[in-house]
């Protein structure tokens, strides 16, 4: 402990090291810039294209989900797809057969898939890693089976699933559904970006952080660890499940075979080309989840899953880190400049 | 005034292996006690009893008046003991100022919701924990790499990041396993002064578990040996050192005096 020979007697104050380089009015334009990115869609794209990049929105928000219990918390997850169906499920029965509208099942949803999410999360404490992975695996596969099942047919509408209808927009908004819908897309997932940038920025989303690093430092730190991971488990499921919910009602319809096990893959995927851990780089990883399946088409219709493939694979030589560890090192590179 | 810790009759057992029979010492308000013995002589064990990474087969713990034998795990850094791992147990990917910050877990309450809402009581608590980082980053010298993720930095650094983050909940009694450990020379003798230190600047009590002699002879007030998981000396280090069961243990028969009583 060569540096430590003089312990000062008064505490030394220190001038805290600045947060970031960035000065606040260059905070303020990026964030109007940011807004005005986010909202020209509207005017600018037509309404197929603008349908997807709801669903890019809405798979960025699911992707979100995902990276709190796995990227930061350490539990692997191969089955969020499970929570993305119950969320859909749960706003396409309570619209279609209680006649709710889609904001009132927000919540429902939302508690629904939290209180799955905490479930799977018991077993999740005694499997790690890869027995982890597999079990909940073994849910994504088994919900869509589920769905199809018999005894609730009645409510899911079986095989044939269920149809239901967008909100139209306020009466004051000229906007039609499909522009509503995609405002209502990403004004739910900024709201939730911006309350788990706070979650991962705190005490808790430390402590997640520390458990998945090293968990028996974790506890003598005196973490709960046990509790902490069941909480981010229900916190993930509820994240992910909202963004089920909002896909059944853009794309006004949910059955069963759309939620097979792919939809997990495609949210894993989505996690580590984006940045495990990383917030920003969950909406990249919705993007990509979405888009590069039709550019794989569109470059060779009769096999798509190659060009898929080796998308995937130049993305991972290229940003081994994910599009967010590209961001850190641009990042870094500026305020380098910045300092020169 | 009543000891800190007092540790009565524990036995630690792992199927017919008896790692600690029986041993009974206690560590006063304020003050150094070294755990020393040779490889095996049951310290770890100990250690990781008092620190609740073990059940103890059998005798009583407590801390502060309070029993604490079998307590979970992650209620000890709440009723005050802090501690440092032998071999390092940071949260590798976090910066060093996440890593003490995390140290301070046990102070604050917020929780999944307050956090993610950012509630005044929430802000609150993140602002005093800041407080309570500053000087300690300074106080250790690790205000330079606040910001490097601990995982790049040199062994040395790393201890300190690990004392911070130990120091920084307010403990009474700070567990150190070993923290001389792959130090060198004159990193020992600023370890030295840097836990006196610590001692004099937070008024806590340190119990010490550690192989460097020199270390345990020059700071502790009093020194605990053991040898087959039993006790065999107990006062200060310069009773310690002259007692023949210490001398046995460690240098063999023929170095104990002839003609001294045991």
């Amino acid at each position: 402990m060569s540096a430590t020979e003089e312990v000062p007697a008064v505490p030394v104050l220190v001038q805290a090291p600045p947060r970031s380089a960035m000065a606040t009015w260059q905070r303020g334009a990026l964030v109007l810039l940011g807004l005005a990115a986010a909202l020209a869609p509207i005017f600018v794209l037509e309404s197929f294209q603008l349908f997807q990049l709801t669903m890019a929105v809405i798979m960025a928000l699911a992707v979100l989900g995902l990276n709190i219990v796995t990227g930061y918390n350490g539990q692997i997850s191969l089955g969020h797809g499970a929570f993305y169906a119950v969320g859909a499920y749960a706003t396409a029965i309570l619209m279609s057969h209680g006649d709710w509208s889609f904001w009132a099942t927000l919540p429902v949803s939302a508690a629904v898939c939290a209180g799955l999410g905490y479930a799977v999360g018991f077993p999740a404490l005694r499997l790690g890693g890869l027995y982890l992975a597999l079990t909940t695996f073994s849910l994504a596969v088994a919900v869509p089976q589920i769905l199809k099942h018999r005894a609730i047919e009645d409510w899911t509408g079986g095989v044939q699933g269920l149809f239901l209808v967008k909100p139209d927009p306020p009466s004051w908004l000229p906007l039609d559904a499909d522009q509503w819908m995609y405002l209502v897309a990403l004004g739910v997932s900024a709201v939730l970006f911006l309350l788990s940038w706070n979650l991962i920025r705190s005490r808790v989303g430390r402590a997640l952080m520390a458990i998945r690093d090293n968990p028996t430092a974790a506890e003598a730190m005196g973490m709960d660890t046990a509790t902490l991971k069941t909480r981010a488990f229900a916190v993930s499921a509820m994240v992910t499940g909202i963004a089920g919910s909002l896909g059944a009602v853009v794309i006004e319809f949910v059955a069963p075979d759309s939620f097979g096990f792919g939809v997990s893959i495609s949210l894993f995927v989505g996690m580590v080309v984006g940045g495990v851990a990383s917030i920003a780089g969950s909406i990249f990883g919705g993007l990509f989840v979405l888009f590069v399946p039709n550019i794989a088409e569109e470059i060779s219709k009769a096999a798509p899953g190659v060009i898929y493939g080796a998308i995937l694979i130049l993305f991972l030589f290229l940003l081994p880190d994910g599009f967010a560890g590209l961001l850190r090192r641009l990042a870094a590179r500026w305020r380098d400049r910045a300092a020169r | 005034m009543a000891a800190l810790l007092e540790v009565s009759d524990v036995v630690m057992r792992f199927g017919g292996v008896t790692a600690v029979g029986g041993v009974s010492f206690s560590v006063g308000q304020r003050s150094i006690c070294g755990l020393i013995g040779p490889n095996g002589a049951g310290k770890t064990t100990l250690f990781n009893c008092i620190s609740g990474i073990y059940r103890p087969s059998g005798g009583r713990i407590a801390f502060d008046g309070q029993e604490i034998t079998g307590a979970p795990r992650h209620r000890m850094a709440g009723m005050g003991i802090g501690r440092t791992f032998q071999n390092l147990a940071l949260f590798r990917s976090l910066p060093v100022r996440d890593n003490v910050l995390a140290g301070a877990h046990s102070r604050g309450g917020t929780g999944f919701v307050a956090a993610a809402l950012r509630l005044s009581s929430a802000r609150r608590e993140e602002a005093e924990a800041e407080d309570r980082l500053r000087p300690l980053l300074a106080m250790l010298d690790l205000v330079g790499v606040a910001g490097v993720p601990v995982a790049a930095l040199p062994f040395g650094t790393q201890k300190r990041v690990e004392m911070a983050r130990a120091l920084i909940s307010g403990p009474k009694l700070l567990l150190l396993d070993e923290p001389a450990g792959g130090l060198n020379h004159s990193e020992v003798d600023g370890l030295a002064d840097l836990l006196l230190g610590i001692r004099e600047r937070f008024s806590l009590s340190i119990l010490l578990v550690e192989h460097h002699m020199n270390l345990v002879m020059r700071v502790s007030d009093k020194v605990v040996a053991l040898d087959f998981g039993k006790k065999i000396a107990d006062g200060t280090p310069a009773e310690v050192r002259a007692e023949p069961e210490v001398i046995r243990a460690y240098l063999g028969e023929e170095a104990v005096p002839h003609g001294r009583a045991a």
